[in-house]
Order: structure tokens, then C-alpha cells, then sequence
């Protein structure tokens, strides 16, 4: 897996180029409109600055309007700057896949029942159910379904995977991408996408943000600010009349600084680019979220559907034990085990070999004039045949039958039941026509995962396993690995059936899978996440592609959801909780003319008024970006459980965004004193 | 400050806290019906009116009933004013108010404000007292709890969008609640020697010469449901601190509690609703900690006596004594008047005019966050879970999760209400105050100047606005400005709170009702107990501190700066 995006910098220099001319550009006015909080400011930069040039005109000290009007200013240009270096991040991503965005000539077959006979027509022109060749260094010309043929395709341009990938009609590996190209032989595709909205175009704009809408939580977050606004709106305003009735005329530069250093500006800067941000950080674990609804799912998924096959075991079958039936002593088992699984070229007959060399240090090789017997799927069994001694190893029927024992002895099947009844898969061996044991051969659970499980139950989150395994098996896997819940002998009807009633419990579902028959539960599935080498029907289904194909996958993608709430609840957390100790910057400043008495309020010791104020406006400006990069990268996502997840963050962002401005607006007046700025 | 006065408000605490639990319990199964001792007369209620009590209301007819019922009233409330003279039980031949005083009034009535801009001695009669004001008292204290209830179920409920029925509600907790309680502790006035009297104004021939006369009436049981229904509304212009009121100390603790005790019932009752009583006790917690808060916050400032007095040689107590009751002390005075704030109560037993700076921006902060130190009956418990729901918004991201308060989503729907509630408290108490101390109808109702003329002028929008109606007083109530300038804020600071309110639990009790996991926001711990605290100061608070800086800090720097105005 080579991660394109990840080669990206946090501050790269072309991207930072790029966005700060971009930040310019978001500037206008009904761009900004999206974003309430930072519209506002806005205005009230511009009133500043009206306000700023009539005091220059009027030869009245403009000074401090002026200053003020410059950090308002920035205010805005911060928070265009940081939701343009976020877009900035997913277009170097969306530059790269452009790039295999190349108009091809296509060859388009006009009779179905003559493949080889076509008409050169240029992609862009190609329908939706056209039938195209694609040969031997042709690029697919566009998203298709293969109606013929077999064929290595190279989808590195999409996956960043430079080993090519087998491509066939039927089965679950029948769509193509356009834009991938095929490396041997030749297919016929039928074109299952219009030109402008293939999976490549959409994935282009997914990553560049163009198709980015507001996702519920955003929307609700985006009406607290704006209520937060506009509450504090009359809060300012109507200081304007107070302030007359005590005798101090307040003015604009003056209102306009406390209004913006009260509304949540920081988070209303960071908003947007948080948002993009998360998208940006599943494209770096290259899936591609065909929303941010779905990102945002993903960290709300209460269950998380698995399958067993490659998520929670590796697989296949291998061997795990062995155990010989009364006067045969494990090694000879062993070596007979090996010696009969020479023939055996499946995963579970090498599994054999690599087991018997690694528990008992024997090498087995087939002695000269031996006749290897070699597995097939008609008998089951493989063996070797030495002058008078013939093995047999395979499924303890098929062994039975080929040695002709009908009553095996008791030691033999109650060994058989006791693999049988661990989940395991019992396989018999002989020599002639003697049963020397059974070997166990079992799905292996992968390492770490009782341990990834364990976590996500910290996290609130229930893992079911889904296997076409029968009961008891699927019963032993599972509590092996850990899971709360199994389906087993699941049918693609029983794992939709399984997520409805999930849902109607109120609970959010993901999922992952590939398989056309799994479309149904994908679409249902909050979080579905489609496999890249899966049908096009599963990818058109899920919210989510995985172009990696890893199942595995679907525990990092909620840990990603998570963090990109979290992200959003801490910096509007840390942004609220300054207004607190920025009121002690402002309000004895623009009331201290009014009553004198009002300088004990001034805890930091703020050498003036002026300084008072454009300090506190500066560290509103300045924490924008400064918070750039964590918005960027995201509050990283600890499983350790909600309460501590809260204490912990609640500690940092609330407690310290009280905190953070007491020492930053005081840091900013030292400076602003030294070099005799308005004190 | 003194060691009797710290053991009067530990005492208060006690009996206060202490009762709430098993009234909240005895709440929660009035709302449930459970209670059903006086089920003939409920019976006979019904029947007269038409009501099915088991039919559900969507919260749309919740409202509409609700308002419906309101604007009967007022309408009712009116014409009473204006027509007493006409009514029986008026001894003294009081005349009929002015339009705009009984608009006022019946506004302030009907939204369980109880803000008097009439002087009750000389402008309203015992008959309208009794049938136009103390029926109110028990109306709007019932659908405020009934609100409560409503958003209650909108936690108990799941994918369902009934919230009760609103005539079974009010029925209900009239009958077991309200009336029973209102008897026994008017019967107890009675027997501290409050007048319960149909008799005219008593006439005296003083030992000095002269002749005076002695405002009595039927008192003793407006007195009880007064402070129980946090209406406030007081029989005689100084409230309860009038010895008629508010004789004993005994009265004065039994009427301290009562004011508080439903607010504090509520969110046990809210425990008990949902089945789990740790969430009330938070809730409780909170309520308890802003108020001990204030309470201690103001008796502290009340305990420096005045600069000023203390340079004239005339301040001879330990602490400002001026505008309280000697009987009462400083600690029962101030406890009374931020009890009542902490409430939407409207009474006082000292004024607060009087008070030290600082101790007079107690209770305008009270008031400003809300009123959910507890709150008024029912008004304090739903305002104080708008609260929670925001807080569970703000920092329940900070969980990785979409934010949810007991197994509800809370998403933008919620949030736009709310946000939509505090803004027209905010939009009244700030755009009130800023017209009334620039414009000259406005500066014509104040009498006082400088920092202090503004904090009187804060303290009228904010209790307006909160339907608290105590007031403190130094200004001109009956003017054209005021009277339907406070009357408008009264109808929204109540109705245009109250309907988002029941909106939000509508909306909350159609959602399904999601199984806690261990990736749940706790919200039933101290660290939740204090965020809330937290949030209500930011969110409820902070956009009322320049304005609060101008007026009672700023005099408070003022007066010990030696300046006055």
C-alpha cells in the first residue's frame, strides 16, 4: 500500500502557497455567508475600517481604529487561510488521480457477437451501456462491468497498488474502474457510468471538497454559534446605550473589538476545515467517504459487523495440533502427517508441513522411489506411497473409505469429536490400514485482535461476527477473539435482517464487504464501507470504499469519526471559555473612562486601555492559527472510555481555553508595551 | 458575618433539600397518576369539563391548550381589574385600574411573574385578589409544573410523540399538590397570627394621637400558595417583609422553604420519572450549588456595612442593615431575597434597593442565569434542562460521539430552539434596559441616577423578562413605557420560552430512546455536575456582564472609591 497523501506535509510549501492566495479569494462576502460567525466579523472589519479611514480623513487619531480594523482583518483572512490549507490537502490528493483521468480513444463494439470488431471512439463520448474492448495496454476508458473475458488490471492509479489484479466477468470481481489499466489479455466491458460521473470523477471532487455539505452535526453546531452570535450581538449593541446613560460614548473600533472577541470566532474559523480535514485523514488510510454524514456516522457506530474471514482470522484453515490415537507417539504422528501433506499444495496441507517443522523440528522430504499421491478435490485426500507403506492424509471420511475401515477405534473418533466440538476441522491419517490420529486444523485468529476488540467494547462498541461457518465453530472463534455476538451460517438476508434490528434499537450499524449480495446490507449498514476490488453494485452501495480492500479497516475508520467530533467538541469547548477571561481584558478598558473604579478589574495589569484591547483582539486573531494544526491533524482518540475521554478533555479545552487567554493576551500587551505600542 | 446566621441558612438548606426529595417522589406519581385520594372530585372535574384524561396531546395540543387556557385567563384577569369597583368584596371601594395597569397585572398574573406595578393597599380589591390574582397563583405555578411533567416524558418516551395530557396535568396537580400544601401552611400563617380577613382595613387610634389605618384581608392563605406556586405576588406593597405577611421568623423559614422546595422536588421527581435518580440528583446538585453560591455571595456582601455610613458614624450593626427587617437579620434577609431569585418568586423581606452593590448584583445574576437556582415551579426544571442540553452538545463532541442526553440525540432541531429561547430573554433584558436609560419615556420612570439608576433599571427588565417580579424598586412602575414595555417581556420571556421549550420535547420524545453504552457522555456525575454549573454561568450569564459591569460593579467600585451619585 503506498499512501499518496501521507507524503503530504503538514505545512507543505506549494500547499501553503496555494491556500494563502485562496484565503484571499474566500474573502468575499458570499462565500463567507456559509460561515455565520466569520461573515460577521467580516462586517464588522469592514465598519472598522470605513470608520478607521473617516477618523484619518478628519485628521483624528486613527491609530488605534485602524490597528484594530488590520487584526479584524487577519481574523478573517486566518480562518479562510486554515479551511483553504485543509481543501489544499485534498487536492494534491485529487492532482494525482486527475492525472489518470486521460481522454482515451475507446474501442467501442457495435455487434455484440463480433468482440474484435470496433469503432475507435474518444471516452468522453461513451453511454451508459456501450459495449468497449479493452486490450493489452489500453486504459479502461471508463467505470464498466466486464460482460467477457480475463484480465490483470493495474488499478494502481486508483489504489496506489503497483501489483496488478485479476479482473473477470461474473463472480465479485467483475467491475472495473475507469482509468485503470489492463497489463495482460482483454476484456469487454459494459459502461455503467456516464462520462463526468465515474467513480474516478467522483472521487476527484470528494477529495477536493466541491461536493461538501454541512453534516448534521456541523449544521447544528454552525446554529449554536450563529445563536451565540447573535446574542452577543445585542450584548454589544446595546452597550452603545448603557454606555451613554454612564456617560462614555463608545466607539466602534472599541464595540467592534469586544464583539468579535466574544463570538466563537477560533471555532467558527476551524469549523470547515476540521471537517475536511477528517475526510482527508480516511483518504490517507486511502478510503475514500462518499460523504462527511459518513464520516461522521462512523464515530457514532454503536456495532461493528465483521466478517470472519480475513478481519478476525487470517483465513484459512491451518494446522494447529495433533493428537495420535494409543501407541503412537506424537512424532511419528508428526513425521506421517508431514510425509502424506507433501502431495497436499493447498494452504492447509502446507500448513501441515510448516506445523510438524516448527513443533517438532522435522524436516520432511519424499524418499527416492516414494510416488506422491497429490490432493484433489474429488478425494480429498493426499498421501505418498512407499515400497509397501502407503499414507493417506485427508478428510477422515475420505480416509476411512480409502483404507476401507468402517468401525474406527474409539480412541480414533473420540478424538475427531474433540476437534470437531472446538470449532476445529478434524483431519485423518493412516499408514495402510492402520489410523494413527487425527490432526487439528483450525482458523487462526489474528494476534492483536482480542486486543482492538477489547478496546472498541472501552469505546462503547459491539463487534458481531459474521461467518458462513456452522454454529459451533463460529461459536469457538468467537470466543477466541473476543467478539459480543456471532451470526453464523449467515446469509447475506440474515445480516440485513441483523443490522434492521440493530437500527431499530436505535443503534448505528457499519459494516464492511465486496460481494454483490452484500449491496442490500451495505446500503442499509450507517457506515458501510465497499471493498475497491468488490462489484460495482457493493461500491455503489456503500458510503465508503476501501481501496486497500482490508477489511480490517473498519476499526480505524471509527476511530476517525471519533476524532473528528471530538476535534470539533474541543476546539468549541476551548472557544467558549475564553470569553471569560477575555472580558477581563476588555470591559475595564472601554469602561474605566466611565468609572475610574473599574481599573481593579484589571487583574492582568494591562498597561493601557488601547493596549488592553488590541491585545485581546491580536490573541483572537493569532489562536486561529495557531490552532491550524490541530485542527488539521485532529485531538487525538484515546479508547479509555467516555468519562475519562471527558475529564481529560474537558480539562484541556475547558480549563485551559479559561487559561490560554489570561497568559496569551498579558504576553501580547508585554509586547505591545515594549515597543511603546498605545501604552 | 455570624455563627446564628450561618446555622439560619444551614438550617434553610437542610429543611429545604430534605423535603424536596419526597415531594419530588410524591410529584413524580402525581404526574404518573398514582395519586388518586381525591379521585371523585378529579372525577367530577372531567366530567364537567369534557376532559378524557387518558387521551395524549402531541406536544402541538399541549401547547395550544396551554396558551389557550393563558389567554382566557388574561382576558378574565382584565376585566377584573378593570371592573372591580363594580365586584363584590371590595370593602374599600377601590376603583377600577387604568388599561394599561390591568394589562400589566394580568399579564404579570397570568405568566406567573407577579411583577406589581400597583400599589395593592389602595388599587386592588380583596374579591380581585382572591378570584382575579390568587387563582392565577394557582394556574400558572400548575402549568409550569405541568410543562415540567411534559418534558419529563419526552425522556420517558420512545419514538413517541405524546407528551401527556395537559387538563389531566394541571387537574391534577392543582388538587394533589398545590391546594393540599396551600392549605396546611395557610393554616399554619393563620396560627402565626397572618390575617385571614373579609373585614375592611382596620382603623387605629395609636397611643401618639391620630388615627391609622391597618391594611388586613384574606391573606394568610394568597400567602402560602404565593410563595409555594414562586408566584410572589405580595397582599400589601412591602411583600414579605410586612410584620402581616411575614410575622415570625417561623413564618419567614416555612415561607423560604416553601418558595423553594418545588424547585428542588422537580428534577427528584425527574429522577424518578425516568428511572434512574442519579440524573435528578445532578441536576438537584447544580441547582443547589448556584444557589449556595448566591446566598453566601450576598451575605458576604451585606455583612460590610457602607462605607459612607460607617464615615457618618451611623452604621452601628455588623453589617448593612438598611432596608432589611431587625427580626429577620442579615443572613434570613438575604437568603429570602436570593431564594426568591434563584426562584421566578417575586417576593421579597428586605429590599434589595437597599443592599450593598454587590449584594443587590446577586440577585440580578440570579436572575439572569435563568432562574434555575431552582426555578420557578416547572419554568426552573425545563430551563435547567435546555441547559443540560446544551451542555451535552457543547462538550459531548469531546466524546467522539453525537452528543446525546439520556439516550436522546440532541441535534440541531434541539439546538435551534433552544438557542432561539435564551435569545429572546437576552433580546428583552438587554433592548429593555438600553431603550428605558436613553429615551425619555424611558428616563421618566427612573428616579434614581448614576450606576445604581441602571442596576434598578437592569433588575426590572431582568425580572420582567424571567417572570421573577420582585423589583428593586426606586422606579416608577406605572408608566405607559413600563407598564406594556415589562408587560410585552413578561408574555415573551414566559410563552416565547415556554413554546420552543415544548417543541424541544416533542421533538426529543419522537426520537427512540438509545441503550447507554460505555461510549455514552456520563451524564450523571460530578464532572457533569460541574460542566453544567459551568455552562449555565457561560451560556446563561456572560453576555449580561457589560451590562451588569456598568451597573452594580461599577457602583460597587464607586461607593468604596467614595463616589456617590
Amino acid at each position: 500500500m503506498t499512501q499518496n497523501a501521507e507524503q503530504i506535509a503538514l505545512f507543505d510549501r506549494a500547499i501553503l502557497t496555494r491556500a494563502a492566495r485562496d484565503a484571499v479569494l474566500k474573502l468575499n462576502p458570499r462565500t463567507l455567508m456559509r460561515n455565520p460567525v466569520i461573515f460577521v466579523t467580516e462586517v464588522v472589519a469592514m465598519l472598522t475600517t470605513v470608520v478607521g479611514i473617516e477618523e484619518m480623513v478628519h485628521g483624528r487619531g486613527a491609530a488605534f481604529s485602524l490597528a484594530v480594523a488590520v487584526w479584524l482583518w487577519l481574523t478573517v483572512l486566518f480562518a479562510t487561510f486554515a479551511e483553504a490549507m485543509a481543501e489544499g490537502r485534498g487536492r494534491a490528493r485529487a492532482e494525482s488521480l486527475r492525472r489518470a483521468r486521460t481522454d482515451t480513444m475507446a474501442k467501442l463494439i457495435l455487434d455484440p457477437r463480433e468482440p474484435h470488431m470496433f469503432k475507435p471512439t474518444p471516452a468522453p463520448d461513451l453511454h451508459k451501456g456501450d459495449l468497449v474492448l479493452v486490450e493489452t495496454g489500453d486504459l479502461i476508458p471508463s467505470d464498466g462491468e466486464i460482460v467477457q473475458g480475463i484480465a490483470s488490471v493495474n488499478e494502481s492509479a486508483i489504489t496506489g497498488e503497483s501489483a496488478p489484479v485479476i479482473r473477470e466477468s461474473g463472480g465479485d470481481r467483475s467491475a472495473v474502474t475507469g482509468g485503470t489499466q489492463v497489463v495482460s489479455d482483454w476484456l469487454v466491458v459494459r459502461i455503467t457510468a456516464e462520462q463526468g460521473s465515474t467513480f474516478l470523477d467522483r472521487m476527484i471532487a470528494l477529495v477536493e471538497g466541491a461536493e461538501r455539505r454541512k453534516t448534521p452535526n456541523e449544521i447544528a453546531l454552525d446554529i449554536l454559534l450563529a445563536g451565540l452570535t447573535i446574542i452577543f450581538l445585542i450584548a454589544v449593541v446595546t452597550i452603545v446605550p448603557l454606555g451613554l446613560y454612564s456617560g462614555t460614548n463608545l466607539g466602534v473600533a472599541v464595540l467592534a473589538a469586544l464583539l468579535v472577541c466574544l463570538i466563537p470566532t477560533t471555532i467558527g474559523g476551524l469549523l470547515s476545515a476540521i471537517g475536511i480535514a477528517g475526510m482527508d485523514r480516511l483518504i490517507r488510510f486511502n478510503v475514500i467517504a462518499t460523504s462527511g454524514r459518513a464520516v461522521e456516522a462512523a464515530g457514532d457506530v454503536d456495532a461493528l459487523l465483521l466478517d470472519k474471514t480475513g478481519t478476525i482470522t487470517f483465513g484459512n484453515r491451518m494446522a494447529a495440533g495433533i493428537y495420535p490415537v494409543p501407541g503412537v507417539t506424537e512424532r511419528e504422528l508428526a513425521q506421517f502427517s508431514a510425509m502424506s501433506s507433501l502431495g497436499d499444495d493447498t494452504p492447509e496441507g502446507r500448513s501441515i508441513v510448516t506445523f510438524v517443522r516448527d513443533r517438532f523440528g522435522l524436516t520432511v522430504q519424499a524418499p527416492d522411489g516414494a510416488t506422491v499421491v497429490p490432493f484433489s478435490a474429488n478425494t480429498r485426500l493426499s498421501g505418498l506411497d512407499l515400497p509397501g507403506q502407503s499414507i493417506r492424509k485427508g478428510a477422515v471420511d475420505s480416509v476411512l473409505r480409502a483404507i476401507g475401515v468402517t468401525e474406527p477405534p474409539a480412541a480414533f473418533t473420540d478424538a475427531v469429536r474433540r476437534v470437531a466440538g472446538a470449532g476445529g476441522t478434524p483431519l485423518a491419517v493412516s499408514v495402510d490400514h492402520r489410523l494413527l490420529g487425527v490432526v487439528e486444523l483450525k482458523d487462526i485468529v489474528k494476534p492483536d485482535i482480542k486486543e482492538r476488540f477489547a478496546a472498541l467494547r472501552r469505546m462503547g462498541i459491539r463487534t458481531v461476527m459474521v461467518t458462513g461457518d456452522n454454529r459451533i465453530t463460529a461459536a469457538a472463534i468467537a470466543a477466541e477473539a473476543g467478539v459480543d455476538d456471532v451470526i453464523a451460517e449467515a446469509t447475506p438476508q440474515d445480516k440485513l435482517d441483523y443490522i434492521r434490528k440493530m437500527q431499530a434499537e436505535g443503534r448505528l450499524v457499519a459494516m464492511c464487504g465486496d460481494g454483490t449480495n452484500d449491496a442490500p446490507a451495505l446500503a442499509q449498514a450507517d457506515v458501510g464501507v465497499a471493498m475497491q476490488t468488490g462489484t460495482q453494485a457493493a461500491r455503489e452501495a456503500g458510503n465508503m470504499i476501501d481501496l486497500d480492500s482490508d477489511p480490517t479497516k473498519l476499526i480505524e475508520i471509527v476511530e476517525i469519526g471519533k476524532q473528528l467530533l471530538i476535534t470539533r467538541g474541543a476546539l468549541t469547548t476551548f472557544s467558549i471559555s475564553n470569553d471569560i477571561s477575555k472580558y477581563f481584558a476588555i470591559l475595564p478598558a472601554i469602561f474605566v473612562g466611565a468609572y475610574p473604579g473599574l481599573q481593579a478589574l484589571n487583574i492582568m495589569h494591562l498597561s493601557s486601555p488601547e493596549s488592553a484591547i488590541l491585545s485581546a483582539v491580536i490573541f483572537n486573531a493569532i489562536i486561529i492559527v495557531a490552532l491550524v494544526p490541530l485542527a488539521l491533524r485532529g485531538v487525538r482518540f484515546r479508547a479509555i472510555g467516555a468519562g475519562a475521554l471527558l475529564r481529560r478533555n474537558l480539562l484541556i479545552y475547558g480549563l485551559g481555553g479559561i487559561l490560554a487567554p489570561f497568559v496569551g493576551i498579558k504576553a501580547i500587551d508585554v509586547v505591545l508595551h515594549a515597543f511603546h505600542i498605545f501604552s | 458575618m455570624t455563627v446564628s446566621g450561618w446555622a439560619y441558612i444551614a438550617l434553610i438548606t437542610l429543611l429545604t433539600l430534605g423535603a424536596a426529595i419526597p415531594l419530588g417522589l410524591y410529584i413524580a406519581r402525581i404526574l404518573k397518576g398514582q395519586v388518586r385520594f381525591l379521585a371523585p372530585v378529579e372525577r367530577g372535574i372531567y366530567a364537567i369539563c369534557g376532559i378524557n384524561p387518558d387521551r395524549p396531546m402531541q406536544w402541538q395540543e399541549y401547547t395550544v391548550a396551554l396558551l389557550l387556557l393563558s389567554v382566557i385567563h388574561v382576558v378574565i384577569l382584565y376585566a377584573i381589574l378593570r371592573l372591580q369597583q363594580y365586584l363584590p368584596f371590595n370593602p374599600q371601594h377601590i376603583g377600577g385600574m387604568s388599561p394599561r395597569l390591568a394589562f400589566n397585572t394580568a399579564v404579570s398574573f397570568a405568566t406567573n411573574t407577579n411583577w406589581q406595578a400597583y400599589v395593592p393597599e389602595a388599587q386592588i380589591s380583596n374579591g380581585a385578589q382572591m378570584f382575579g390574582l390568587c387563582v392565577h397563583m394557582f394556574v400558572s405555578a400548575a402549568a409550569g409544573i405541568a410543562v415540567a411533567g411534559a418534558v419529563m416524558r419526552a425522556f420517558t418516551a420512545s419514538s413517541i410523540a405524546s407528551l401527556g395530557n395537559f387538563y389531566a396535568d394541571l387537574t391534577r396537580i392543582t388538587l394533589y399538590l398545590l391546594l393540599p400544601v396551600s392549605i396546611v401552611a395557610g393554616l399554619f400563617l393563620v396560627w402565626s397570627g397572618v390575617p385571614q380577613s373579609f373585614a375592611p382595613f382596620a382603623t387605629v387610634h395609636p397611643i401618639v394621637g391620630g388615627a391609622q389605618t391597618i391594611g388586613i384581608g384574606p391573606m394568610a392563605f394568597q400567602e402560602a400558595i404565593k410563595e409555594f406556586g414562586t408566584n410572589g405576588g405580595g397582599f400589601v406593597n412591602a411583600n414579605s417583609a410586612h410584620p402581616f405577611e411575614n410575622p415570625t421568623i417561623w413564618t419567614n423559614i416555612l415561607e423560604n422553604v416553601l418558595l423553594l422546595v418545588t424547585g428542588f422536588a422537580l428534577p427528584i421527581a425527574f429522577g424518578s420519572m425516568i428511572g434512574k435518580p442519579r440524573q435528578g440528583f445532578v441536576l438537584y446538585a447544580a441547582m443547589a450549588i448556584i444557589l449556595g453560591a448566591g446566598v453566601i455571595g450576598a451575605y458576604a456582601a451585606e455583612s460590610h456595612a457602607n462605607p459612607l455610613h460607617v464615615a457618618a458614624g451611623i452604621s452601628a450593626a455588623p453589617g448593612n442593615m438598611e432596608g432589611k427587617e431587625t427580626r429577620f437579620g442579615i443572613a434570613a434577609s438575604t437568603t429570602f431575597n436570593v431564594s426568591a431569585t434563584g426562584t421566578s418568586t417575586g417576593a421579597v423581606n428586605s429590599f434589595t434597593d437597599s443592599y450593598m452593590p454587590l449584594g443587590g448584583l446577586v440577585p440580578i445574576f440570579m436572575m439572569q442565569l435563568g432562574e434555575i437556582a431552582p426555578g420557578g415551579v416547572g419554568s426552573g426544571f425545563y430551563t435547567i434542562i435546555v441547559f443540560a442540553l446544551l451542555s451535552v452538545f457543547v462538550a459531548g463532541l469531546m466524546v467522539g460521539r453525537t452528543p446525546e442526553y439520556l439516550g436522546k440525540k440532541v441535534q440541531a432541531k434541539e439546538i435551534k430552539l433552544a438557542m432561539l429561547s435564551f435569545l429572546i430573554l437576552t433580546f428583552f433584558i438587554l433592548v429593555g434596559t438600553g431603550y428605558t436609560v436613553i429615551s425619555k419615556t424611558g428616563l421618566s420612570s427612573m428616579a434614581n441616577a448614576g450606576p445604581h439608576g441602571l442596576s434598578e433599571m437592569i433588575y426590572a427588565w431582568t425580572s420582567a423578562s424571567e417572570n421573577n417580579g420582585s423589583a428593586m424598586a426606586g422606579i416608577s412602575a406605572d408608566t405607559p413605557w413600563l407598564d406594556y414595555g415589562l408587560g410585552t417581556a413578561m408574555l415573551f420571556g414566559r410563552f416565547a420560552f415556554l413554546i420552543p421549550v415544548l417543541a424541544i420535547a416533542g421533538s426529543l420524545a419522537a426520537k427512540p430512546k438509545l441503550p447507554a453504552s460505555s461510549g455514552t457522555f456520563p451524564t450523571d456525575t460530578v464532572l457533569f455536575t460541574g460542566l453544567l454549573i459551568g455552562v449555565i454561568i457561560i451560556l446563561g450569564g456572560l453576555q449580561f456582564m457589560p451590562a451588569d459591569t456598568l451597573g452594580p460593579i461599577a457602583e460597587h467600585f464607586q461607593l468604596f472609591a467614595g463616589k456617590t451619585y
